[in-house]
């Protein structure tokens, strides 16, 4: 057996997205987020003694796991800023397990929260050398980057619009299954996401995650304590992570993109085959994300995602149950948090109170998280048994 | 006061080691390092080759002419900026010495395709010029 990080999730909290929220700071809802986690726990928050937060642009930006920890009045013996874009949340928590490894604490919390006000746009002061070599030409923001991303998939595959559009469907479809979703009770055909306005064409606009305010929290602690919580313990069976670029230009061939290592790695910790997998929550910004990971966790060959997903049904019911809480084309992206709604939604199965999207005898899920553009990437196995 | 309405074209954010990319560009030429040691091409400017850590890098005129890897038509700009100048076509283009580049493309959507021959067309935008490109001319 590989070696890997061993722990267990034992508190979840989550926070219903909204497009806008009135009157929030980011620490209100980290706060917020820990209140319904440790509750879920059944733990106090003096018993937290690790914390891992997120960057913050606009609001904290140094010194965060100490205004953190101020705000919320613990004093933990291990914290951290995990950068890791839309990954950052998967790579929360096998860091907090291998942290709790090392001896340095016992219980930890992972946090991440995004406020969204209306009319207010964040930017980072500077972000070279993107913001020298990218930025004057044009070329702004993620939607252009997975834009590029899905436009090589075509033309080296020859992938199709009808077939992108898929993945968005099946997002929706799942979605009006979760009364949390922001997209509940409003699902969309294949024909509507490509009847929805070009954004970066490729790209149209039901492609591409809703902004969201929101929040998501996760109590990690070790494997020997996970029957201290109120609920069935969740037990991270594997880990893998791999960076391999940050601009989109400078992205390595869409066959060898990180994800063809960071999946696989964590398959290999667990000791566990692709096909063992009951629920894969993928990190799903774009559907071009979502197309890429699939062939890259080998489920199909690199350039086929398109076959495989018209063969196969989606829903927590159906061969390959895929982001059964609607993912965050289906739920919302409340920034970084969004990341951790995969975690969350892995939670939540292998509990086995997801409720009328329960998938049957749930006992192995694939998380991955996502950064930049296919640059930064975690997959994490979990587990409903050691 | 509406904070959209004085926006300016985002200008490159200069470093002093990017500077020499710059002022070549402002004479009409692409430079770009290489390894003095591993002998690749590298960009964006750096002080270190990313291939083989060599801390010598030597600012060389390359060719200018590349092929297209990919590109998007941008309706609605990241920044607000560009948005009175869409649509207009981003790609990525991989240049004949090696490294890739996004750059803005002076090609009519309708004349774009995958892996076509392009070469650089250096236009004022704004107070600094930069290094577009267009479909490659023949000669």
């Amino acid at each position: 057996m590989a070696r890997r990080p061993k722990g267990s999730i034992i508190g979840i909290g989550e926070l219903k997205p909204v497009r806008y929220s009135t009157g929030k700071t980011t620490l209100s809802l980290i706060a917020e987020s820990v209140r319904l986690a440790i509750q879920d726990a059944g733990i106090s928050k003096g018993e937290v003694d690790g914390l891992l937060v997120g960057p913050q642009v606009g609001e904290t930006p140094q010194h965060v796991p100490a205004t953190v920890s101020e705000y919320l009045g613990i004093n933990p013996a291990m914290s951290n800023t995990v950068d890791l874009g839309g990954a950052t949340g998967p790579g929360m928590i096998w860091r907090a397990a291998a942290a709790i490894e090392a001896g340095m604490c016992e219980t930890v919390v992972c946090v991440l929260a995004n406020k969204n006000e209306k009319g207010e746009t964040l930017r980072s002061p500077n972000r070279n050398p993107i913001r020298e070599f990218d930025v004057p030409f044009g070329a702004s923001g993620a939607n252009t980057s997975y834009a590029l991303l899905k436009r090589q998939h075509m033309e080296e595959y020859g992938s199709t619009q009808e077939e992108f559009a898929h993945l968005a469907y099946w997002a929706r479809k799942n979605a009006q299954k979760n009364p949390d979703a922001i997209f509940y009770g409003k699902p969309a055909e294949v024909d509507d996401i490509l009847a929805s306005p070009l954004i970066s064409d490729p790209l149209h606009l039901l492609e591409i995650v809703m902004p969201v305010a929101g929040g998501a929290a996760v109590v990690v602690t070790s494997e020997e304590n996970a029957n201290r919580g109120r609920h069935k313990p969740v037990y991270l069976r594997g880990a893998g992570e791999k960076i391999t670029h940050r601009a989109v230009s400078q992205a390595p061939a869409t066959n060898q993109l990180p994800f063809s290592y960071s999946i696989p790695k964590a398959l290999e910790q667990a000791g566990i085959n692709i096909t063992d997998i009951d629920l894969f929550s993928l990190y799903d910004c774009y559907t071009s994300v979502v197309a890429v990971t699939l062939e890259s966790a080998g489920l199909c060959k690199p350039g086929e995602f398109g076959s495989f997903v018209k063969s196969h049904t989606f829903g927590h019911d159906g061969d390959y149950p895929l982001n059964t809480h609607g993912g965050q084309l289906g739920f919302g992206q409340a920034d970084l948090a969004g990341g951790m709604s995969h975690v969350i939604e892995a939670v939540h199965q292998l509990r086995g109170e997801a409720d009328q999207r329960q998938i049957k005898d749930a006992n192995l899920s694939l998380v991955t998280g996502n950064g930049a553009t296919l640059s930064e990437t975690t997959a994490l196995v979990l587990g409903g048994e050691r | 006061m509406n904070p959209q309405t004085n926006i300016s074209l985002p200008r490159p954010t200069i470093t002093p080691v990017s500077q020499p990319f710059w002022d070549s560009i402002k004479q009409g030429k692409l430079t770009l390092q290489q390894c003095e040691k591993c002998l690749d091409w590298v960009f964006y400017p750096r002080e270190h080759c990313p291939h083989c850590f060599h801390d010598e890098l030597i600012w060389r005129e390359a060719s200018g002419y590349g092929h297209l890897v990919t590109w998007s038509v941008i309706y609605r700009a990241g920044h607000p900026a560009w948005q009175e100048l869409t649509p207009y076509i981003v790609g990525i283009v991989k240049l004949e010495e090696g490294p890739s580049l996004l750059t803005h493309l002076l090609i009519e959507e309708k004349d774009v395709f995958h892996l076509m021959e392009v070469e650089m067309d250096i236009q004022e935008i704004g107070p600094h010029p930069l290094p577009f490109f267009k479909k490659k001319e023949e000669n």
